[in-house]
């Protein structure tokens, strides 16, 4: 009995009028907790009845205090007939369960009717009385703190990660029982909502334990799904990752001590910000290897030295794919592994005999799509590199290619260290160790403490098609379990294939339709830094462990971890353009946040690949066979067209990738959305080529030099728009690059994209420079990669596709992650919305082409309404837009979209308030004189931002970022200083060395924060007000702080973690909410738009109730898991699943502006115009 | 091939005040496009027609859905269902209560019951207001007339409390009430010419000097600013005794006329119209104990008084000095004792025929 709930029924307003006779309604309340219900008297004739209720009591075991929700309802006492139900209120008392969240529940709640949806409120006061006793409730876990939030949570630090936790549970779904014949659909919907609500509190029950058994305190990313699987039951499932968290003790923990603040929001971000003054020794003397760069080895084929070469190694890479050729991809892609359940299910339609034998794993048939690190899907293989000298691929031979993305597992583990040195290999031990006791390393993490991620590798994913059965024994559901199980080891592998140990950014998902099921799980490879792994506690802010740091921050995650004598696949490496002395390959894509700390140029952009295909109306595993046939070349298209579209925006890193495949009865559909950025450590991206197949025909080649130039304005508008001005080179050693400067000099200056021709040569001279074989150039001549022939109308579609996304509108930036790569000064602006499309195809007769472009304008109209929407907040960026595609009947296609708009300040993102703040008496001209010289630059989008492109030099930090970031500071070379702006970095250079004599990093932090604020009264003044111009316009969207007269607390959403302009200073716990919503008037309720509109509004009306009554003001990680529609138009009928979840937060704004670029700006680097203003 | 559902909802509500006028404007969704686009909206944000379809569709629907939470608009503060900033609310709660000034001077001083409301297609037509935004008007007069109704206490303060309303927009209110209240006649074609401003600015001074709640007594009377005082409307019949009693009426004459002399170039016409117009602005006050004739109180100062001064080509400063002088000059007259009365009268008719009285 180690619980007790009391429950207080205050009162009730708004209520619906129950009597018609009398307008007026007779309520009483029922309390339920488990098997105990109380009741509260009747209040007569009232639409806002006072009850003012004693307290209800229920003691329980904490077992039942974690699963149970405290259910409210509210009816209407009726003397001759039944009691009419008003609506109910179920609350998730799991908040009170842990001592650090929330102490006791108490607000309005709206009453919620499944039928009727909100009908008034009614105030409820909830505590518990818990006698906690860990040793003796085992089957319990109050205590393990949950969030949704993907990093460490803002007022936490985090003493150890523990790794994977995952837990599902299955049930009937109340729907398709045999009761629901019988029952109101009311009741049903109610069996169900409670009975989800009841697993979900038994699955975060599970995982706590399993926190609990690893030591661990907390579960960070914590991501539940369900899987409504129709007639074979209902499956909740959850993953995580385990942490020990400590909470801070300082300012942030310590609520409302603006005093503190400075140094609290950086004391996690700023933690090895020490090591960044001093930052060129710590990476010589990391790298011993690289004190004289070794010559660049760009053609891998070609080194002997290493044990298993290249080309050997890709027959040996994976049996399956190897059995070659274009097609060999399909068996990879297809898991064709036989189910244990279903022996009878085989989707291998070419070699199960050769996976099996091949892999070890059990896993072994499901889809691998590592894109690694190198995904270019249309790099021909180093084997065939016998291609002719024009420079045109065929699709067929990257298909090949695609195949050595799944990579051997076994190379590159034992080889890694020979090349890269031995720390690397140290390193790689020491966390393999760690890592390998774990049967997943897998994080669900996708933002880190600094120095916790050190390599990544590429994006692993697997995908599995099964066919769903009944679940028999719902407290076993081992196929579902095995299944993931079999995925998870597929990703597994995957990971070592790309040399690494770990998976970030993880995340797993479903798509069901009829008896089909997709199960898709995706994460970048990585090589983490062992210290967050061992045991014991360790203190981040320590700068003991940077000795550990093989490389700097801002580049070092871009470096490979595979060994580059044996890559899973051809890639091109260079060396790193930011620090030069490690290999980083061509392009990166992750489905990570942008490192903090990472050097990027310009700002990043959404981008999304998106396609349909059709496939035939099948059953059973006909359907999944189909289906599984279709998926490799789905992703394989996805993956082209993200690359293409990538390298329109002359960018060359993808981050927050998620490829979502939804599958319908006649059709797939495939949306990949990514942010993509140019990263300053990996070299500038070609352009796109064009090419016919039949080059003698002169009209034809018209036609194709005209869609050159198109491709190449619009790259070079791209470029504009993102202020992507590729830093020069200099090398540390002129002789070895010598050709990499020359060919981005003549890329730089002269147009975008050289003329095949002219490249080639460029080429030559500069492998020539680099003593590389010239037969391998081919191979890494990555422009060539990216060759479109148009000869069939595919392709052309392609193309067409590639040229007609429409770029963003002026004043709005766009990206999936949680912050853009580039804008740095948030204002407090903010606007988190859901939107939801459904489109009904009625054309029966549709080509894949047609439902690509009808697709693709879906995607792009909902993003061109959305600018629209939001045109008052501009300038403002749409973070964190997060696409979810469904195919709910068979000619609908579903688009919903949640994401949030933010603001920010455009002038300061163009000025260098920093420079300024900390620039004395003499420069102050000079910064004058610049900062209208730099407006214009803005406004007519040149791009030449004079100091933004030296990597190196810190150029642009604002004051505030300058404080939290020095870290990023790295002093220039020498070499530099010709091309450097003087007046803007001398300041830096100046900060660089005062850190040095710094004795401690706090010391420093408060010193510059007490300079800034004596010191330049006009940069604070200017960030403080932040943008003038929205202060008046987008008033309406920020304004909770004078929601004056009214008592509804202002409660902020959004699907980041964080909330500009603020400080969390408390979690209250997680929000997890699911909610059916049902009508049999549709047409009366404003039809499928009018229903699904109320209906979201007033699932966003319960979340902002639940966290008011936590005592909080907004949620923060906040996401749509779930929104499934259902109409039936002729019997006037909808339905509607939502689930929602977040984390509930107090937060408090920044008097003090100085805190708000900590929190966002803490990666923001050396280069881009952009950066550094708040 | 079409959208089917297409929806957007933001955790703060998105409302544009220029389709929320639209709305109210009672256009059509198709309507408010057409407008919006010739409003060059497109041109700014480099949007279709589609996206502003979609946009105008999505906030109509908001504003529906808004409405049921203006007719009490108390609520909207206190709702959970959509999060919208303070001066927002005001700002919905302001342009849902505003109303066309054509339109409440069709109505103003009729029933507003269901008889009238069916007869909003005609108001529509003749006024140009659509039939929705005559609705609504009528509606939010008919909301508030019966909140007030059975509330005590000052009658613009009600409705300012109830309704939230600025004070300019309550005052408003609280003449509408009041005109229907009363039955006062406006329709007549005589009246035509006077604006809803200038029978809104009437309301007021009746509402402040001739209702029971003018006094100040009791505060908290029911009906008190909407009734008329009956003691007071019976004491103004002791008024007649100025035009009965022939002495009386010349007293009041020559006084009058000495002080006027010399000031003003219709000294003339005033002279010899006098005993005419003092005999109607006392009749008008004698009558007033009958409720037919409280209802043709605006008619009757035309009729009686206004109208003879136009046709003598009165400025309007001719006027204002002559009422001044002839309320004044009352007060000298010794044998005249009801001197209380005759201001509160005074002072409420002079200041309505300033108002009314347009050059």
């Amino acid at each position: 009995m180690p619980g007790k709930l009391k429950a207080k029924i205050v009162a009730g307003r708004h209520l619906p009028v129950m009597d018609r006779a009398s307008d007026l309604t007779d309520a009483f309340v029922e309390v339920k907790f488990g098997n105990t219900t109380f009741k509260t008297d009747v209040c007569p004739k009232s639409l806002n009845p006072q009850w003012n209720s004693e307290w209800f009591k229920f003691e329980v075991d904490d077992e039942d205090l974690q699963d149970e929700p405290l259910q409210i309802t509210v009816l209407d006492h009726d003397t001759y007939s039944a009691n009419d139900a008003i609506g109910k209120v179920y609350i998730d008392i799991d908040p009170l369960l842990c001592s650090e969240a929330a102490s006791v529940i108490s607000g309005w709640f709206p009453i919620y009717d499944t039928i009727h949806g909100i009908r008034g409120e009614i105030n409820v006061l909830v505590k518990v009385d818990l006698f906690n006793d860990l040793n003796r409730f085992r089957q319990s876990s109050c205590g393990v703190k949950f969030f949704c939030t993907t990093s460490i949570p803002r007022c936490y630090r985090v003493a150890m990660v523990h790794g994977f936790v995952e837990e599902l549970v299955v049930n009937e779904d109340p729907e398709y029982q045999w009761i629901d014949r019988i029952r109101t659909p009311r009741a049903s919907n109610e069996a169900r909502q409670r009975l989800i609500s009841l697993m979900s509190g038994e699955l975060q029950r599970k995982i706590g334990l399993k926190v609990l058994e690893m030591g661990g305190n907390a579960v960070v990313g914590y991501l539940q799904c369900f899987d409504l699987e129709g007639e074979s039951g209902l499956v909740v499932r959850a993953i995580g990752t385990a942490c020990t968290l400590d909470k801070l003790s300082s300012g942030a923990a310590a609520s409302i001590n603006t005093h503190m603040h400075p140094n609290t929001a950086p004391a996690s971000n700023a933690c090895n910000s020490p090591s960044k003054d001093g930052k060129e020794p710590v990476f010589t003397e990391d790298l011993p290897s690289s004190s004289g760069p070794p010559t660049p080895f760009r053609a891998l084929p070609t080194t002997s030295s290493s044990p298993p070469p290249f080309s050997p190694s890709k027959p040996c890479s994976r049996q399956s794919s190897s059995s070659d050729t274009d097609l060999s991809l399909t068996p990879k892609t297809v898991r064709p592994q036989p189910v244990r359940s279903r022996p009878g299910m085989y989707l291998c339609p070419s070699s199960p005999t050769l996976s099996t034998d091949s892999l070890p794993l059990p896993g072994s048939g499901s889809v691998g799509c590592g894109h690694g690190s190198a995904p270019r899907a249309t790099t021909p293989p180093p084997l065939s590199s016998t291609h002719s000298g024009s420079s045109t691929l065929r699709k067929s031979v990257s298909f090949s290619e695609d195949l050595l993305l799944a990579a051997s597992g076994m190379g590159s583990g034992g080889s890694a260290g020979k090349e890269a040195g031995p720390l690397k290999t140290l390193l790689r031990q020491q966390t393999q160790t760690a890592l390998e006791q774990r049967e997943f390393p897998f994080f669900t993490l996708t933002s880190f403490p600094p120095g916790f991620l050190v390599h990544v590798g590429g994006v692993v994913s697997a995908r599995s098609v099964k066919l769903l059965d009944r679940i028999h024994n719902p407290d076993e559901p081992e196929t579902r379990d095995a299944w993931w199980e079999e995925i998870r080891q597929e990703i597994k592998s995957h990971a070592k294939a790309l040399g690494c140990h770990a998976v970030v950014g993880y995340s797993e998902s479903t798509s069901i339709c009829e008896e089909v099921c997709i199960l898709s799980a995706s994460g970048t490879a990585a090589i983490l830094n062992p210290r967050y792994m061992r045991d014991g506690c360790l203190d981040i802010g320590s700068s003991d462990h940077r000795f550990e740091e093989p490389s700097p921050p801002s580049c070092g995650f871009c470096h490979i971890p595979y060994d580059e004598l044996n890559m899973p696949f051809p890639a091109q490496l260079t060396y790193c353009y930011h620090c030069r002395r490690q290999k980083v390959p061509d392009v990166l894509f992750t489905t990570i946040d942008l490192p903090p700390e990472a050097a990027v140029t310009g700002q990043g952009c959404l981008i999304q690949a998106r396609l349909c295909r059709l496939k035939k109306k099948a059953q059973g595993e006909v359907n999944a066979t189909a289906i599984s046939n279709l998926l490799p070349f789905m992703e394989y298209e996805l993956h082209t067209q993200l690359m293409n579209k990538l390298k329109l925006r002359s960018m060359n890193a993808l981050f927050g990738l998620r490829i979502q495949i939804s599958v319908g009865e006649n059709m797939l559909l495939g949306l990949a959305s990514a942010t993509g950025v140019y990263l300053t450590a990996l070299p500038a991206p070609g352009g796109i080529q064009i090419a016919g197949k039949t080059p003698g025909d002169l009209s034809n080649e018209h036609h194709i030099l005209a869609i050159q130039k198109r491709i190449n304005d619009t790259i070079a508008k791209n470029k504009e728009l993102y202020q992507i001005n590729p830093p020069k080179l200099f090398a540390l050693d002129p002789e070895v690059f010598h050709g990499i400067n020359m060919e981005l000099t003549e890329e730089a200056v002269g147009s975008p994209i050289p003329e095949p021709r002219q490249r080639s040569r460029l080429f030559r001279s500069h492998s020539e420079s680099s003593d590389e074989l010239s037969e391998l150039d081919l191979s890494h001549g990555k422009k060539d990669a990216f060759v479109l022939e148009i000869d069939d109308t595919d392709a052309v579609e392609d193309i067409h596709s590639l040229l007609t996304d429409a770029p963003t509108p002026t004043g709005f930036y766009s990206c999936n992650t949680e912050i853009m790569p580039g804008i740095y000064n948030w204002t407090s602006g903010l606007q988190m919305f859901t939107s939801v499309r459904v489109f009904r195809l009625s054309n029966a007769n549709l080509t894949n082409q047609g439902l690509n472009k009808i697709f693709t304008d879906l995607c792009e109209n909902l993003l061109k309404s959305l600018y629209f929407k939001l045109r008052s907040m501009i300038p403002c960026c749409l973070c964190h837009l997060n696409f979810t595609v469904a195919v709910p009947e068979e000619e609908l296609i579903q688009v919903a979209v949640t994401a949030v708009a933010m603001t920010f300040d455009k002038d300061q993102s163009q000025e260098k308030p920093g420079d300024r703040a900390m620039t004395k008496g003499g420069s102050e001209n000079e910064e004058q004189l610049q900062f209208p010289l730099e407006l214009c630059a803005e406004s007519t989008s040149a791009n030449n931002q004079p100091s933004a492109k030296i990597p190196g030099t810190v150029s642009l930090l604002t004051p505030a970022a300058k404080i939290y970031q020095n870290h990023l500071i790295t002093i220039p070379p020498a070499g530099l200083q010709e091309s450097t702006n003087v007046s803007s970095r001398a300041p830096s250079v100046d900060y660089g060395s005062f850190a040095d004599r710094c004795s401690t990093w706090l010391e420093l932090l408060r010193l510059k924060a007490h300079t800034i604020r004596r010191g330049s009264v006009k940069t604070i003044s200017s960030s403080e007000r932040c943008s003038p111009l929205p202060e008046g316009r987008s008033r309406s969207l920020r304004s909770t702080r004078s929601f004056g007269g009214s008592s509804v607390t202002v409660v902020k959403m959004t699907p980041l973690s964080f909330l500009p302009g603020t400080r969390i200073v408390k979690y209250l716990g997680i929000i997890n909410m699911f909610f059916i919503r049902e009508t049999t008037s549709l047409r009366e309720e404003g039809g499928v738009s009018g229903f699904l509109h109320s209906f979201i509004a007033e699932v966003f009306a319960m979340v902002r109730a639940h966290v008011a009554a936590l005592g909080g003001n907004a949620v923060v990680s906040y996401s749509m898991k779930e929104c499934v529609f259902m109409e039936n138009p002729n019997k006037n009928q909808a339905q509607c699943l939502i689930n929602v979840s977040g984390d509930a937060v107090i937060f408090v704004r920044d008097t003090d502006q100085e805190a708000t670029p900590a929190q966002m700006n803490t990666g923001q680097t050396c280069n881009s115009g952009t950066d550094g203003a708040t | 091939m079409s959208v089917e559902l297409d929806v957007f909802v933001g955790n703060t509500t998105i409302m544009d005040e220029e389709v929320y006028q639209l709305w109210l404007d009672g256009h059509t969704v198709n309507d408010a496009v057409k407008v919006r686009m010739e409003g060059g909206v497109l041109d700014e944000c480099e949007a279709s027609a589609d996206v502003l379809l979609s946009d105008t569709m999505d906030q109509y629907r908001t504003f529906q859905m808004c409405e049921r939470l203006l007719y009490s608009p108390a609520k909207l503060a206190n709702q959970l269902l959509f999060q919208i900033p303070p001066h927002r609310q005001a700002m919905l709660i302001e342009r849902y209560y505003a109303f066309d000034d054509v339109f409440v001077r069709e109505v103003l001083g009729k029933k507003l019951s269901k008889g009238t409301k069916k007869d909003l297609d005609d108001v529509s037509a003749k006024t140009g207001v659509t039939l929705k935004s005559c609705r609504r008007q009528f509606d939010n007069f008919k909301r508030v007339f019966k909140v007030v109704e059975e509330l005590k206490g000052p009658l613009v303060e009600n409705i300012r409390q109830h309704f939230l309303l600025s004070d300019k927009l309550a005052r408003d209110y609280a003449a509408i009430v009041f005109f229907a209240n009363n039955r006062f006649e406006t329709g007549k074609r005589k009246l035509q010419y006077l604006t809803f401003q200038d029978f809104a600015f009437c309301a007021g001074q009746l509402i402040n000097n001739w209702t029971v709640g003018a006094v100040g007594e009791n505060n908290m009377v029911e009906d008190m600013d909407v009734d008329l005082d009956k003691e007071f409307l019976q004491e103004l019949k002791e008024l007649k005794i100025l035009i009965t009693d022939k002495d009386l009426l010349d007293q009041h004459k020559s006084l009058v006329c000495t002080a006027l002399r010399g000031k003003t170039k219709a000294f003339n016409e005033m002279e010899a119209n006098f005993k005419n117009l003092s005999r109607g602005l006392v009749n008008i006050a004698a009558k007033l104990t009958n409720t037919k004739d409280v209802r043709d109180f605006f008619i009757d100062l035309v009729e009686k008084f206004i109208e003879p001064c136009r046709s003598d080509r009165w400025t309007a400063a001719d006027m204002r000095i002559y009422l001044t002088h002839y309320h004044n000059s009352a007060h000298i007259l010794d044998t005249f004792k009801h001197q209380v009365v005759w201001d509160r009268y005074m002072g409420v008719v002079k200041s309505c025929i300033f108002k009314m009285y347009h050059d």
